[in-house]
């Protein structure tokens, strides 16, 4: 038994599970990093001398590996227990910034889209869902209190990364001055500061991965006390992608991120266009950048505000406010955003506390549908709806402004088709909602369910 | 296996962790992300003020 297995990481008695929560809040604040990938891009393409195009295919790919990673390995995660997957993660997500590295300093983009796009983007599906589960388990009481913590890191991430990495650009290059427009940093610094980013994530991913138990009993899946789902669902990953539950929860969280999306991919452009009369906007180009600052701000608190309070009113009522109430709002937003900017930053910045919300609140929804057995690998497998929006969101967005011009020269009569179309978008993820059932008993793990019967047997005995 | 050892955690579970390393280990976490909060409510402030 290796040091990194989960038999080797049962907490002790007495052991705090309060410090779970920052465990996997080291590996979500390293991963969130490649929300804030952008920050690089002006670089990146002066650097590679490539277009914009190719250098925004190292974000999508991993994401889309991130997806297909969780869906792939969640499994793999589940069984291993999260100190082998916080540290592989940290393997992963570590060797892609220096591979990215070195491809940045030999000029050679392959080694960017094999080094942070392939092998970083593992390392993303691994380290996202590896605290996921057990989480869960220590919090059974507040399951959205602790997954909600936990993926605020992921949005959290980008907020740290995106002004450390300029100043690190900075430090490595005298001439890099952050807040001038269209500023770049040399190839040279470029390759450093990843190099840098890569030796400090890796270090705080593995004091994660050290700080990381599982709760007493948790050692082995075999003899271990899962917590059933609300009706006593105790269902396993492989049976669950059967269950008509897990498609209509698949296709909740991608209209959910479509949604949300539809408003992050454009969103500078789009305050200045939505204020714009006679060709000039009276939102300036500073202010859209802070438009942009309070939308991250609340992605982040969504996570962890809307996910804590799904503890208290329920799953599907949590998920009926963001995509009923999500739905009104992009309305508005579509036929009323541009009568002042406080009303659009407003209605925008709920819209998008909905979309992170989303992301948070969906772990404790498995758990309630299927139980804690699997959670974590049906986590992974329900990721590749985020993958799927990541692809989608943007394709439906720009394919509807693209035939009315280019954003940053639209006005807000233009934005309303791609609006609407949300809306129609987070109506279909509302019904799916709707649709959600407990699970049938016939999919239930017969093994596991018999053994939480026979242990609440011996329970309701031994207090008699 | 004793009962205790697979009694799921709560609220009430007493713990034996020092507080000091469950505060060390929320600092290692928090510290970081109130500087990436405050920069980004720095840059928030464009908004009302750019």
């Amino acid at each position: 038994m290796s040091r990194l297995d989960k038999q080797a990481i049962v907490a002790g008695p007495g052991y705090s599970r309060w410090l779970i929560p920052p465990a996997a809040l080291a590996v979500h604040l390293s991963i969130g990093q490649v929300y804030a990938f952008s920050v690089f891009k002006n670089s990146l393409v002066e650097s590679f001398d490539t277009s914009l195009t190719a250098i925004g295919w190292v974000f999508s790919l991993s994401i889309v590996m991130l997806g297909l990673s969780a869906a792939v390995l969640g499994t793999w995660v589940e069984r291993s227990g999260p100190r082998k997957a916080m540290v592989a993660a940290a393997a992963c997500w570590g060797t892609g910034f220096l591979i990215g590295s070195a491809g940045i300093a030999s000029s050679q983009l392959w080694l960017l889209y094999l080094g942070y796009g392939v092998i970083g983007g593992i390392g993303l599906g691994i380290g996202y869902i590896s605290p996921v589960s057990t989480l869960i388990k220590w919090f059974p009481d507040r399951p959205g209190l602790a997954t909600g913590m936990a993926i605020m890191g992921f949005g959290g991430g980008a907020l740290i990364a995106s002004p450390l990495s300029n100043a690190l650009m900075a430090f490595f290059d005298g001439d890099f001055v952050s807040t001038e427009p269209g500023a770049v940093a040399s190839g040279s610094a470029l390759a450093r500061t990843f190099l840098t980013l890569g030796i400090v994530y890796t270090i705080f991913m593995l004091i994660g991965a050290t700080l990381v138990r599982v709760p007493p009993g948790h050692g082995d899946d075999a003899t271990a006390e899962h917590s059933p789902g609300t009706n006593g669902a105790l269902v396993r990953a492989s049976q669950a992608i059967r269950t008509p539950q897990f498609w209509f929860l698949w296709v909740v969280l991608f209209c959910n991120v479509t949604a949300g999306i539809g408003i992050l991919e454009q969103a500078a452009p789009m305050i200045q266009d939505f204020f714009r009369e006679n060709g000039d906007s009276s939102v300036s180009a500073a202010a859209a950048g802070g438009f942009v600052g309070v939308l991250s701000l609340a992605n982040m608190l969504g996570r962890f505000v809307w996910s804590s309070l799904s503890d208290r009113i329920g799953r599907k009522p949590t998920y009926i406010m963001y995509l009923g109430v999500g739905l009104v709002l992009y309305l508005l937003l579509a036929l009323f955003g541009s009568s002042s900017t406080a009303v659009f930053v407003a209605l925008a910045a709920v819209i998008i506390s909905y979309y992170g919300g989303g992301f948070a609140t969906v772990p404790a929804y498995l758990k309630d549908l299927f139980g804690t057995l699997e959670v974590g690998a049906i986590h992974g497998r329900l990721l590749t709806a985020w993958a799927a929006a990541g692809v989608a969101g943007p394709l439906i967005v720009n394919g509807i402004l693209d035939s009315v011009g280019e954003p940053g020269n639209l006005v807000a009569a233009d934005y309303r088709p791609a609006l609407l179309t949300m809306v129609g978008v987070l109506a279909v993820g509302f019904v799916a909602n709707l649709m959600i059932r407990p699970v049938a008993e016939s999919h239930f793990d017969t093994d596991a369910h018999a053994d939480h019967e026979q242990r609440s047997s011996n329970r309701q005995e031994a207090t008699r | 296996m004793s009962a205790d050892d697979t009694t799921p955690p709560n609220a009430s579970t007493p713990t034996t962790t020092s507080p000091v390393v469950v505060a060390l280990a929320w600092l290692l976490v928090g510290v970081p992300l109130l500087y990436g909060l405050w920069q980004t409510l720095v840059k928030a402030s464009a908004l009302f003020t750019g």
